[in-house]
């Protein structure tokens, strides 16, 4: 059992009870929804007769179905016009902070939460969302949940769950020049499989980490999930601080050292103990690009596709099926699969970070004539920000749409969907089949400034010939 | 509330390891503000062909339709958060699922509303999936109580399930918002005494 952990400490000071189930009855310190998994929650709510327990410590935004083309009201999709409309309802009826296209602060939950300052060390957080393990980067304990809990946290400010393990995931070393942040998690993942981390919460440490931006701590955080972890984080250091100073829901200059306190108590202790400890040497590390139809289907990209013989028995059917749905073959070279759209964005890569290291590879370049290619900022203000740099110029002369802020292809409840059997170099986290809105469409992940180079190629390349 | 002991009816098999949630319910399907249609959608993409013809999931072969047990593999409804994926499930008539193992995100979603996930080992889930298949009509018992899967009327199998969930099954406590609620008092001292909360002054 672990002891002396941040996840031990954070906890134990929510804990309310112990239930009667044998879950214990955590207190949520910031609730995070958006419109998809909020609107039957709000509803059953109501009919129980209910309010809303803490509206201060619940926030909204919009992001799923938000078109990113033109986001004039009424939306032309009628569906999402009315998934709009509901969380507008319901946000005025209970007193909820509400992010919308107006405030200059919209955009994907776990983009916004961080950038508003409302992410802090230390805290429990819920949404609606999966990837709810990307405020983790903050040494918070976040869970994503279902709709049903979205409603108990509503009601109650609380949730009922299992304690997890804790195994520390060291990436100790050095990473080389064109590895980033999301070439680090996808190994993570490659290397303890998508199942590997069920149980789990996942601490990661080591050189690399305490060398990483939050941005990319956010990156890695963000695809714990698909790790199987139900929680990721990383401990919070002066970097964590020096991210938060001065953004809007941050501790105010009074009180910032007593929260700076606060935050390095919970972080892990020197002799914590852990149920397990993984080690990965950084220097280790390639540029990634998945080849199949789970995020954990992936080779450096200049390795060759796995033969099946390679896989245990009980991975074989999924892995003939992940062949036959990308029409790839095993054995052959990932480097120099063609590509029909470039996707950059999401909760994983919508930063502005992110479209940074995508623009050096665009810039002065021409995206190649057969790829569609488009940039999804993951937030109003990481746009502005963008644009006050001039990187939507870099993006549009290299021939990439730049759009506004959303979910967009990353899950494609919005116009934004592959079509057929199209494949996409995508900077998001999921390659599901039928995951970017045609049941036959492809996607391969790879990091942002990967994307780019694929766009500028045609096909899958190694992004650091392209930086040569 | 409900408690779910027993849960008795066919079961039907879906093959493989890793089905997401995607596949169990595409993304196009939560644009619905209410779960009330999403019995029609689980596994839409792989039952049905462009033209919306089945393509011979076992979702729609004649033998199971009215099962209510689903037999899977290995971490099934890995992926998004959704709880249109166990609420397509559940509308479509599944009342419980035994797999050889589920993402934890899922398996929360099912208790919340009342299916219970039940883990067996990889031969077994083999064993019965095949059983599913040669003869459909076998009619199988998810007892709770007794944590195994009865078929014919003598004891089958014995399976795993998380305590916890069970114990909100059986005692009928899976709808949790009452248990958590019973708490408000507590919940407030909790809040209290967090620095965050308290806007990092002194604690009396
Ligand atoms: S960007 Fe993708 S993964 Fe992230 S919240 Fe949106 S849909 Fe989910």
């Amino acid at each position: 059992m672990a002891k002396g952990t941040l996840y031990n400490k954070v906890w134990d000071a929510h804990v309310v009870d112990q239930l009667p189930t044998g879950q214990t009855q955590l207190f949520i310190g910031l609730h995070l929804i958006h419109e998809v998994t909020s609107p039957q929650a709000f509803d059953m709510v109501a009919e129980k007769g209910l309010k809303v327990a803490y509206p201060n410590r619940t926030f909204a935004t919009v992001d799923h179905i938000v078109p990113t083309k033109s986001q004039a009201r009424p939306f032309q999709d009628h569906e999402a016009e009315q998934m709009m409309g509901a969380i507008e309802k319901n946000v005025k009826k209970f007193g909820i902070p509400f992010f919308d296209f107006k405030s200059g602060n919209q955009g994907i939950v776990h983009i916004i939460g961080p950038e508003m300052g409302l992410t802090q060390p230390g805290m429990t957080i819920a949404c609606g969302d999966s990837h709810t393990s990307t405020h983790g980067a903050f040494g918070t304990l976040a869970f994503g949940i279902g709709t049903t809990q979205v409603r108990d946290v509503l009601a109650t400010q609380c949730l009922g769950l299992d304690a997890l393990k804790v195994r520390r995931v060291n990436v100790n070393g050095k990473l080389k020049p064109g590895v980033t942040a999301k070439d680090v998690t996808l190994t993570i993942i490659q290397k303890l499989g998508v199942k590997g981390g069920i149980g789990y919460a996942y601490e990661y440490g080591g050189s690399v980490f305490d060398a990483m931006t939050m941005e990319e701590r956010m990156t890695v955080c963000n695809m714990a999930i698909e790790g199987g972890a139900r929680a990721g984080y990383v401990n919070p250091d002066q970097t964590t601080f020096d991210y938060l100073k001065g953004r809007k829901y941050a501790p105010t200059a009074d009180k910032w050292d007593k929260a700076v306190a606060y935050w390095k108590s919970v972080a892990s202790d020197k002799d914590a103990v852990y149920d397990d400890v993984v080690d990965f040497n950084g220097g280790d590390i390639e540029p990634v690009v998945t080849w199949g139809i789970t995020p954990d289907q992936s080779v450096g990209v200049n390795d060759r596709l796995p033969e099946i013989g390679r896989f245990p028995a009980d991975e074989v059917k999924t892995v003939e099926l992940a062949y036959r749905h990308m029409d790839l073959k095993p054995g052959a070279p990932i480097k120099g699969t063609p590509i029909d759209v470039a996707f950059i964005g999401s909760c994983t890569n919508g930063r502005l970070s992110d479209l940074r290291e995508a623009a050096k590879v665009a810039r002065g370049r021409k995206v190649a004539k057969t790829v569609r290619a488009f940039v999804v900022p993951g937030s109003q203000q990481v746009k502005a920000a963008a644009e006050k740099e001039g990187l939507d110029r870099i993006f549009t002369e290299a021939g990439f749409e730049w759009r506004a802020a959303g979910c967009s292809m990353c899950l494609a409840m919005n116009p934004d969907k592959l079509s057929g059997r199209e494949i996409s170099a995508s900077s998001s986290n999921r390659n599901f089949i039928g995951r970017q809105g045609s049941k036959d469409g492809r996607t391969m992940l790879m990091s942002p400034a990967m994307v780019a180079a694929a766009a500028i190629e045609g096909k899958v390349a190694d992004v650091r010939e392209l930086m040569k | 509330m409900n408690k779910v002991t027993r849960i008795e009816g066919r079961a039907v098999p879906v093959e493989g390891n890793d089905i997401d949630t995607d596949r169990i319910i595409p993304a196009r399907y939560l644009k619905e503000i209410t779960f009330t249609n999403m019995g029609k959608y689980p596994f839409y993409d792989e039952r049905f062909d462009a033209e919306g013809k089945p393509k011979g999931h076992p979702f729609d072969l004649p033998p199971y339709q009215g099962a209510s047990i689903l037999f899977v593999n290995q971490n099934f409804g890995c992926g998004s958060s959704r709880e249109h994926a166990p609420q397509s499930l559940l509308r479509w008539g599944i009342r419980a699922i035994i797999g050889e193992s589920f993402a934890e995100i899922f398996a929360g979603n099912c208790t919340m509303l009342g299916i219970p996930t039940a883990t067996v080992g990889q031969a077994e889930m083999q064993r019965l999936q095949g059983l599913a298949k040669e003869n459909p009509g076998t009619p199988f018992v998810v007892d709770l109580e007794k944590k195994a899967l009865l078929s014919g009327g003598k004891e089958h199998l014995k399976f795993e399930i998380h305590e916890s969930k069970r114990n909100a099954l059986v005692n009928g406590t899976w709808d949790s918002t009452g248990l958590l609620l019973a708490n408000a008092g507590k919940t407030a001292e909790v809040a209290r005494k967090l620095p965050y909360v308290n806007g990092f002054q002194p604690q009396g």
